[in-house]
């Protein structure tokens, strides 16, 4: 009898302990589902008060390797919107010049990331097999290893797919600096905080173009929308042999380059 | 119950007491030091997307131009720089479309500035028009031959470079560079017909250049002169001197 009374408290015991693990995983999924209508709301608040919301939004950069001449127009406007340090190594953008010989030897530079244009000083004897620029920016991975490494969530992939930076939350880490396999991040000499290409986010907000492709002059580079079929930049995907940089890390950049070389990295 | 407690040893049950306030201390402090807009959207401050958009502008973009300038901008659209936005010669002038007559945009008139898109280099695409400034009439600017809103290659004139275009070029670099060839060569129309019946006259003498090279010469200050008489008076001045490139040594 005294054992059969210990059963069933056991019993009990179970089925109580059971009902209230349920109502504890539960109660949180419907807090959620009731809080959600509010959550528009809540996040417009903190948000943008100009009618822009990310998630309709999907923005991307096309680069035409062959209209690029080099001027370096794009790195200087660059600085000039974005109030990037003057000194010759932080570059939200810049152009690379490739030469490449008849040996195969590769000769990659950009001499104060394109500011002062290039000149056309010979280096070698040796005879050139082609020639090319690349502009190169930060390629706003959909699948960021820099939001991947940082320790705080300052910077983050928002839902218009532009990669930013809390530079108020950052901490000045460098983690993603060398995270970043495309060299497009620099810590800030005076903030010391991480700074990368924001596509000009103060500017697409308002449908204006990023400086960069405002003044390029031969319309070398394209910025628009990837999920918007009358986009200039659907129609540049949809009319070049496109690239991407480092296909093999899986970032999936949307920077899309057309007559992309294969030495190009 | 009463047994199971004490079944559990005295160890454990601290150590649970301890992790116990770990826990609840983790949770009160990382509910009061996490932002309250930390993973509104995902896993980042909502607000740091107003942080980034409330930046200050500087490029106008090339439409705001046009609703005043619309002259030089339906000029510029119809030529060979209809692509270029305005600033990207001007630079960004925000401000000068806020407050037109406090800020001016810059106007880019040495011979520098064209060259870093015209400069030749092997990189650049091919059939975009490019010069070498070296000989490409240096000391003038771009702008006095060229209109930067429609430009068109100008109408040189050929009238002695058409064959004589190795002196042109040489002289064209030269400090002689502004002097006409007809200053030193009469050539009447029919040397253009029978080039070698009807020859252009050449310079003579010493006292030719000494018009104005000589002491007691008129002209500008910067013009070398030389004293006529004790300068090697027993040669004539173009044994020594290429008048075409006189740099030359």
């Amino acid at each position: 009898m005294k054992n059969n009374i210990i059963e069933t408290d056991k019993k009990v015991e179970r089925r109580s302990f059971l009902k209230k693990i349920a109502i504890l995983a539960l109660a949180p999924i419907a807090f959620g589902f009731l809080g959600s209508t509010d959550k528009l709301k809540t996040v417009k608040k903190w948000m943008l008060e100009n009618g822009y919301i990310p998630s309709n939004h999907k923005w991307g950069m096309g680069i035409d390797i062959s209209k690029c001449i080099g001027c370096g127009r794009c790195a200087v406007a660059c600085k000039n919107e974005n109030n990037v340090p003057k000194e010759p190594f932080f570059f939200r953008t810049w152009v690379e010049r490739y030469r490449i010989y008849e040996d195969g030897d590769v000769q990659v530079d950009s001499p104060n990331g394109s500011i002062d244009g290039f000149d056309n000083i010979r280096t070698t004897n040796k005879k050139m097999l082609r020639s090319f620029f690349v502009p190169k920016i930060c390629n706003h991975c959909d699948n960021p290893p820099c939001v991947q490494v940082c320790p705080v969530g300052a910077t983050f992939k928002g839902e218009d797919g532009v990669v930013l930076v809390d530079s108020d939350y950052c901490v000045g880490c460098r983690y993603c600096i060398q995270a970043c396999p495309y060299g497009a991040r620099f810590l800030h000499p005076e903030t010391h905080t991480a700074e990368k290409c924001t596509f000009c986010y103060h500017r697409i907000v308002q449908d204006k173009l990023p400086a960069c492709v405002e003044v390029c002059p031969t319309q070398a580079r394209v910025f628009g929308e990837l999920n918007k079929k009358s986009s200039p930049l659907v129609r540049f995907l949809r009319m070049n042999k496109i690239g991407i940089l480092k296909p093999s890390l899986n970032t999936e950049p949307k920077v899309y380059y057309a007559n992309l070389d294969m030495e190009v990295k | 119950m009463k047994n199971f407690l004490q079944k559990i040893p005295e160890q454990v049950k601290r150590l649970s007491v301890l992790l116990i306030v770990v826990i609840v201390v983790f949770i009160v402090a990382t509910s009061l030091l996490t932002p309250k807009d930390f993973g509104l959207v995902g896993h980042y401050r909502a607000s740091a997307i107003k942080i980034n958009a409330d930046q200050k502008m500087q490029y106008a973009g090339q439409e705001a131009c046009a609703d005043c300038h619309d002259d030089m901008w339906k000029t510029k659209n119809a030529g060979f720089h209809k692509n270029l936005s305005c600033e990207v010669c001007h630079g960004p002038s925000l401000n000068h479309v806020n407050e037109p007559d406090q800020f001016k945009p810059d106007k880019p008139r040495d011979r520098i500035f064209c060259p870093v898109c015209h400069e030749y280099n092997p990189s650049r695409p091919t059939g975009f028009p490019q010069i070498l400034s070296a000989s490409h009439n240096p000391r003038r600017i771009c702008v006095t031959c060229h209109n930067p809103h429609n430009p068109t290659p100008p109408q040189t004139p050929k009238e002695c470079s058409a064959c004589h275009a190795e002196i042109s070029s040489a002289k064209s670099v030269s400090s002689h560079m502004d002097i006409p060839c007809t200053k030193c060569h009469e050539a009447s129309d029919k040397h253009k017909l029978h080039p070698r019946e009807y020859l252009p006259t050449k310079p003579a003498n010493r006292e030719f250049c000494g018009q104005c090279h000589s002491q007691d010469a008129k002209g500008d200050k910067f013009i070398p002169r030389i004293n006529m008489a004790t300068h090697e008076p027993r040669y004539v001045c173009w044994q020594c001197h290429y008048p075409h490139l006189p740099e030359a040594q």
